[in-house]
């Protein structure tokens, strides 16, 4: 039996490693945040709030402001929110419950597989096969057909590379994203409150709109709002359809640019110490909004998902 | 309710053309020597992307070493001594730090590793793939272990059991299936990031398997081909895109497999 014995050192070293591996993971997250802070600091000292507000780029004559990039990842993942919540709530609502047992593992699956897909690829399919289909069938119909090249979100010449693509894509990509998160909280609904509702003579769409929508409301916020950080961070398939022009304009035909994609462009080229601390200064302030962007998601999905569910 | 029906299709339908246009762009540019040749020079016919899948294979199982561990320690500290206050920190924080986005971990890896070594490094490709893994890790270890019935844990201690032994020995083991499943996810999602490796394994056209040298990475060489100018690179950049699905569909059909064969059913 001595192997059943028990070891009071070994379990000493159990606790002992696992709590170090849990403070790990928050001193991670606290050496990061500093760290990006401490390296994107030459570029704050010298630019201050001028960094966010200012729209000039100009390596060459060490000028840096962030105005366009910022204005184009809040443009692109709004517009691809605004596009992919309600398609998701739908599908969230579909798969727990309206589908039968069989369709639903369909449909997890099929989200899944989205939701796997590297963001690569999707930049690969907006490139090759998206961007083509805008700039020669949709485009024209919006511009000309209906007419709509006189009002300032149309205006301009469509050359394909656009916020409007890269919110399409960015529409496509949080999708799964945002239904997995959604169809989790309204399975954490209580059963006691859909069979209350029933239970009063509601139909299921009566007990879906008043039993509970309204119990997991903070919830599908949070899974709305984790899309939106999503969003704000994609990188690669961004890249690749907005077009990468530093500059603000009101078309969604225009070519723009994200925070994520203007790190991904030039970092590898930075030489100087000022472009390379304001391109840290563009990742700092997106390590900054993501972090308030998810605690405040993950604070409102825990509020229906009790912290002890798993 | 026929509304919530038609817009499930719609949002499900870019998959198929997304998966119909990769299976016919891929499978016409996917030949054998994909697997085998080192990419070949502009305007030379053949040529593979064999560097970069032994890179992304050494990517990821260096970023595996570095994570795993690490990720089971905490999610089994957070799911042992739920309710306190350390443990519900490591809760959130991997919950927050898995929303971070790549490319920000990418640049912080390049910071950490990249510039005190003076040049690109597969090592620095690595570390920044493991801290994208390991707060996957960490919520997955929790979420599993809290599942095992604490009657269980209980019995092997009223056996004799020592504390530690009990948590490996049952706990863990009960959990492993669960546990496999999130690892096979991590590994998949990690596996197909190109942002964090831009600045850090950066991408090799050579044969490399040195920590301390550049490395190409399916994912990286997929980007290159893809913006490149030449029909060639570009077809494959599609042959590419199709073996990195395939991966993550065959590491997706295992995870579900693992987890069915265990429990009959899935757990979420």
């Amino acid at each position: 039996m001595s192997s059943l014995r028990h070891s009071p050192i070994g379990d000493r070293l159990y606790q002992t490693l696992t709590t170090l591996c849990a403070i790990s993971v928050l001193v991670l997250l606290l050496v990061l945040s500093a760290r990006i802070f401490v390296a994107a600091s030459p570029a704050l000292q010298a630019f201050g709030w001028r960094f966010l507000t200012g729209a000039q780029w100009d390596a060459v004559h060490g000028v840096f402001g962030v105005a366009p990039a910022v204005y184009g990842t809040v443009i692109s993942s709004a517009l691809a929110l605004a596009l992919a919540t309600p398609l998701a709530l739908a599908v969230a609502i579909f798969s727990a419950e309206v589908a039968p047992a069989w369709l639903r593992s369909i449909l997890e699956f099929a989200l899944d597989l989205l939701a796997a897909i590297p963001s690569v690829i999707y930049g690969l399919w907006g490139l090759f096969v998206l961007v083509p289909l805008l700039r020669d069938r949709v485009m024209p119909v919006l511009t000309e057909t209906l007419g709509l090249a006189d009002t300032p979100l149309f205006a301009g010449p469509a050359y394909g590379p656009s916020m409007l693509a890269a919110a399409l894509l960015l529409a496509i990509m949080i999708l799964p994203y945002i239904a997995a998160v959604a169809r989790e909280v309204l399975a954490a609904v209580p059963d006691a409150q859909r069979e209350a509702a029933l239970a009063l003579g509601a139909t299921r769409w009566e007990m879906l709109r008043h039993a509970v929508l309204p119990y997991a409301r903070s919830g599908l916020v949070g899974a709305v709002i984790l899309g939106l950080g999503r969003a704000f961070g994609e990188t690669m398939a961004v890249t690749m359809v907005i077009g990468n022009r530093h500059e603000m304009s009101a078309s969604l035909l225009a070519p723009g640019y994200t925070l994520a994609s203007l790190i991904a462009n030039e970092f590898a080229e930075a030489s100087a110490t000022l472009h390379h601390a304001a391109l840290m200064a563009a990742g700092a302030t997106l390590l900054l909004v993501t972090l308030l962007v998810n605690a405040l998601a993950r604070w409102l999905v825990w509020r229906v998902r009790r912290p002890g569910d798993a | 309710m026929a509304v919530v029906v038609a817009a499930t299709a719609f949002a499900v339908s870019p998959l198929a053309a997304l998966g119909g246009h990769l299976v016919r762009e891929g499978g016409a540019a996917l030949h054998w020597s994909f697997f085998t040749a080192l990419p070949a020079p502009v305007g030379e016919p053949g040529g593979g992307m064999a560097n970069a899948v032994v890179g992304t294979l050494l990517l990821v199982s260096i970023a595996s070493l570095m994570a795993i561990p690490v990720g089971v320690g905490a999610g089994l500290y957070a799911a042992e001594h739920r309710g306190r206050p350390l443990a519900l920190a490591v809760r959130f924080v991997s919950e927050v730090l898995s929303g971070v986005p790549s490319i920000v971990i990418g640049i912080l890896s390049w910071e950490f590793v990249v510039r005190p070594m003076g040049h690109f490094s597969a090592l620095a490709g690595a570390v920044a793939l493991a801290i994208i893994m390991l707060p996957l890790v960490a919520r997955a270890t929790e979420e599993m272990v809290l599942l095992v019935p604490s009657a269980l844990f209980e019995t092997a201690l009223a056996l004799g059991y020592g504390h530690a032994r009990a948590v490996v020995r049952v706990v863990l083991r009960t959990a492993l299936p669960g546990i496999l499943t999130a690892l096979l996810v991590a590994v998949a999602r990690v596996a197909g990031e190109t942002a964090p490796l831009l600045f850090t394994a950066f991408g090799n056209h050579f044969w490399s398997v040195s920590l301390r040298e550049p490395v190409s990475a399916l994912p990286l060489q997929i980007f290159t081909y893809a913006i490149s100018p030449y029909d060639d690179w570009r077809a494959l950049a599609w042959a590419g895109a199709l073996v990195l699905v395939g991966l993550a569909v065959i590491l997706g059909i295992a995870a579900r497999v693992t987890m069915r064969h265990r429990h009959g059913r899935r757990v979420r």
